[in-house]
């Protein structure tokens, strides 16, 4: 990014237009580039992750237009006039929102890879199914891959960011002290 | 029984250290990095087997003045990636012996050149004959490594395994069998490096141990100790998959970078990494078992077998570790194992969560249950009556000085999943529902640390230091990559020294700032790095106290005060702690015997399995897992490791393949090499019992691989248990149950218990 905060354009390509977290962006890039790479290499919102380049693994994913979408699979182009939101774009005003403060608390990030894309999918999921169960949690999630956790802890997370009220607390694991004379 | 009661941090689910930054996308992975300048780096790699190199030509229509070309030739230093043996090139130099073997690299400052590149260096063979597997490898149809194709072996021996058949009771034999599995990180490998003449090399980059980049690098560049840095990024996953690759990938990277004098990053994309990089090492392992007639173990014949691929990497001491975990948790007063691992011309195999043990648990503990069919003893009742005890020796007649409670985890076990009432239930059910469920059990052990002498060979060095701004920094090299190094060192430091969780800060994992205090594998960091750690901190205080006026009992601010008086006396303030192994410790390397471990997390877990006759898809629709691994320090890690375990076991058992077809994996997509799901992975419940081991840090034992050993036999105990047919090779795809279940009619009705 420059001074005055543009992207880094090439006059060859025709402007593309959208928002993304709420915010006014124009590219001058190839409109077949991938979304992902526009976000990350000309946007520099790098939040957004690369795990497959194909649609698979979700860690690219994007709410787009209200739709969760792989932004792997998203040439620029689609995006024109869209408004998209980032993982940059969950966080208000520098605090961390329900769902990623759940997160935090409930271990449902490990390594950090999945997370972006996986706070998109429950941020859609919730967006339209703001009570799920837990089969809705699990099948909003399911096109998100995670090595790290087995999707446990993320279920839990996402159950405690739907409120106290609404969801049990992420139950920790049964832990027994066993004395033993030395 | 609150687990809290002596302690304030250890113990608690603080929030992990770098969560926040994960959380809102500011975690700075190595592809979220560039550098001036920066270049990009791709590989030309073997497209055959087994061959050599005739010749190398560049076609004219890319002009080949804008790439830059390294070859083995541009290597000053050896041509060897430095690893334990010195076998594997850096870049192959006239002979390849595996697909996708490293031959030549390119870098250009556009990366959407490269594809276009790599297809324009057109590589000539003379192809030779390759070996694909341990049985053409072992018969030496073509020695294609050292004289005979052995890259290690071992043997193992307690008493007299060849006078026991005479009276046994029971000899049962069985051969088992596990294919390679990939990591499978979601974030793909990937380095930058940079070079110059006054610096030397510097790479930063996903990894799990930096110092073995470092001296890799040393190798190929013959440089000294002052001229290499190496520093770990962000790292997206691991599981032991970054434990040996990134050596290579550093390597190519910093050769690049040196002849283009840009820095150059390498990341490579899914297909290449799935393609390219190390799997965990398929086995095959028979079993030759003698009991007595009340199914008492007499005898152990082990014969252990791995493909270690082309070239030796770490299968050396997977081999170990799988030798040491082959007759599970059991005394059996006489053992015979004989480990060997062959040399192949696949891609090399590395490291994977478990390392050998999952491999040896599953024929270990599957060959429980057919067991348990011969003799028709109830397979608990068989486990039960074999146990180790406290006082008692394993097969490296490893005396156990520690309490061991597999009796409890058990019976906690049974009772949380209900286990014999459900197996009733089941066996009635099953006569006549298409889909049939069974239980499965498996028992297990898993060693924390390096084996044997291992961690004394480690000497490893770690400690904390006290920035100017009263910061307490710990100085490891042991990295984070999801497992939590970050926030439990942080909390055993801020534990030992009487402050606060967040008066502590991990310093850079960087080689120029953090000394070598070991790898970050075999779960090592919470007992042995951890244990340094609490060591250095009651140093510091020790330190304190006498000179800088700290009191017999401190509040954080004293602490605080303490450290700015001993700052303005003698400046820098620091403490170090050097690797002391525990009193009584005694290892024979040639023998293998004595302690292989300094301790052993114990655990029993169940899986419920409903396996559809009309679908031949199995289902593990229920987990428990009961485990003994000493202190939890973080309940909430702690249960993530183990379910985070359980699901990579899940895959391992049931739907992970690795596809090769002459040498070549042929599903390397995520959408033909298929891990477990959201929609696939069942309840898991997680049960820690806990005794504080005294020498691992806030007596903690390791626990990171434990939760990969026993998944994969308990499930596929459970599909015995269902159906009546025994199923000895993972993965269990839909394919191979119809194949087995098809011609086999069910040996015999499931047992009631």
């Amino acid at each position: 990014m420059n001074a005055n905060g543009k992207a880094r354009t090439d006059a060859h390509w025709p402007a593309i237009r959208f928002t993304v977290n709420g915010e006014n962006r124009t590219v001058n890039v190839p409109p077949m580039k991938r979304l992902l790479d526009v976000l990350r290499e000309d946007l520099h919102l790098t939040g957004t992750k690369e795990g497959c380049g194909e649609g698979e693994c979700g860690s690219c994913s994007v709410r787009m237009n209200d739709e969760l979408v792989n932004s792997c699979l998203v040439p620029v182009l689609q995006a024109a006039n869209a408004e998209i939101q980032t993982v940059e774009g969950l966080a208000l005003d520098g605090e961390l929102n329900p769902l990623q403060e759940a997160f935090l608390q409930n271990g449902g990030a490990q390594c950090g890879i999945c997370t972006p894309g996986m706070l998109m999918a429950a941020a859609q999921l919730l967006a339209h199914s703001p009570h799920p169960s837990e089969a809705e949690i699990r099948e909003g999630l399911a096109g998100n891959l995670c090595r790290c956790t087995g999707f446990v802890r993320i279920f839990a997370s996402v159950a405690a960011a739907v409120g106290a009220a609404e969801s049990e607390p992420a139950k920790e694991p049964a832990m027994e002290q066993t004395h033993h004379a030395r | 029984m609150n687990t809290h009661a002596t302690t304030r941090i250890v113990g608690a689910p603080v929030p992990r250290k770098e969560g926040v930054d994960k959380l809102v996308g500011r975690a700075c992975y190595v592809d979220d990095m560039e550098r001036e300048g920066m270049w990009y780096g791709a590989t030309v790699r073997s497209t055959i087997p087994r061959g050599l190199i005739r010749s190398i030509a560049f076609d004219r229509r890319i002009d080949w003045s804008e790439f830059t070309v390294v070859t083995a030739a541009d290597i000053g230093g050896e041509n060897i990636i430095q690893l334990i043996v010195a076998d594997q090139p850096c870049l192959a130099d006239g002979k390849v012996n595996h697909c996708e073997e490293p031959i030549l690299l390119l870098a250009h400052p556009d990366r959407h050149k490269l594809r276009e590149a790599i297809g324009g260096v057109k590589i000539e063979y003379d192809p030779l004959p390759p070996v694909f597997s341990i049985e053409e490898s072992e018969r030496q149809d073509q020695v294609v490594w050292g004289a005979d194709n052995l890259l290690k072996s071992f043997l193992l021996e307690k008493g007299d395994v060849d006078s026991a058949w005479a009276g046994a009771a029971h000899i049962v034999e069985g051969e088992y069998r596990t294919g390679a599995q990939e990591h499978l990180y979601i974030e793909n490998q990937g380095v930058i490096a940079e070079y110059s003449a006054e610096d030397g090399v510097t790479v930063w980059g996903s990894l799990q141990c930096p110092y073995y980049v470092f001296k890799a690098l040393r190798g190929i560049f013959d440089l000294p100790e002052d001229k290499v840095r190496v520093v770990q990024t962000e790292t997206g996953g691991a599981f032991g998959g970054k434990e040996d690759y990134p050596s290579v990938l550093a390597c190519h990277a910093a050769l690049l970078a040196k002849k283009s004098g840009h820095p150059v990053k390498m990341v490579y994309d899914r297909m290449e990494d799935l393609a390219a990089t190390t799997k965990r090492h398929p086995a095959r392992v028979r079993h030759r078992t003698a009991l007595d007639k009340d199914g008492k173990l007499l005898a152990i014949e082990i014969h252990l077998d791995t493909d270690g691929g082309a070239y030796s990497t770490l299968s050396s001491t997977v081999l170990s570790r799988a030798t040491l975990h082959s007759t599970g948790p059991y005394l059996c007063p006489n053992v015979r194992v004989r480990a060997c691992s062959w040399a192949t011309n696949h891609v090399p195999y590395g490291a994977f969560r478990g390392f050998g043990a999952p491999q040896a648990v599953f024929a270990m503990e599957r060959h429980m249950d057919e067991i348990a069919a011969v003799t028709g003893m109830d397979p608990v009742d068989l486990r039960r009556k074999n146990f180790l005890h406290e006082g008692e020796t394993n097969a490296t007649e490893q005396l156990m000085r520690e309490p061991i409670i597999l009796d409890k985890l058990l019976d906690r076990a049974l009772q949380e999943c209900d286990y014999y009432s459900k197996r009733l239930q089941f066996a009635r059910e099953n006569t006549r529902n298409p889909v049939k469920r069974g239980m499965g059990i498996a028992a297990f052990y898993h060693g924390s640390g390096f084996t044997g002498s291992g961690e004394v060979y480690l000497n490893s060095l770690a400690g904390v230091d006290v920035t100017p701004e009263g910061k307490v920094r710990v100085l490891v090299s042991n990295t984070e990559f999801g497992q939590g190094t970050n926030t439990i060192l942080t909390q055993i430091a801020s534990e030992a020294l009487g402050i606060e969780y967040s008066d502590v800060t991990m310093a850079a994992p960087d080689t120029d700032m953090v000394p070598n205090s070991g790898p970050t594998v075999a779960s090592r960091t919470s007992m042995v790095v951890g244990r340094l750690i609490e060591r250095a901190c009651q140093q510091l205080i020790s330190l304190l106290r006498e000179q800088a006026g700290l009191g017999a009992k401190h509040t954080r601010e004293e602490f605080l005060a303490a450290c700015e008086r001993y700052r303005a006396a003698h400046g820098e303030l620091s403490s170090m702690c050097r690797y002391e192994a525990p009193p009584g410790i005694y290892w024979d390397d040639q023998k293998y015997r004595g302690e292989a471990y300094g301790a052993y997390a114990w655990a029993i877990y169940v899986a419920q399995v409903a396996v559809d006759t009309v679908t031949y898809s199995a289902e593990v629709e229920d987990f428990w897992a009961v485990q003994e691994v000493g202190r939890v320090l973080h309940p909430v890690l702690a249960a993530g490791q183990i379910e985070g375990g359980i699901a990579q076991g899940i895959g391992y058992a049931l739907y992970e393949k690795v596809v090769l077809d002459g040498g070549r994996m042929t599903n390397n997509q995520m959408t033909n090499y298929i891990m477990p799901t959201a929609e696939d992975v069942p309840p898991i419940h997680v049960y820690f019992e806990q005794i504080p081991f005294r020498y691992g840090g806030f007596g903690a034992k390791g626990l990171g691989e434990l939760p990969h050993d026993g998944p994969a036999p308990a499930i596929l105990n459970a599909i015995r248990d269902a159906t009546g047919v025994s199923f000895n090779s993972i993965p269990l795809l839909p394919e191979d149950l119809y194949a087995g279940l098809a011609a086999s009619q069910p040996v015999e009705e499931p047992a009631l218990p």
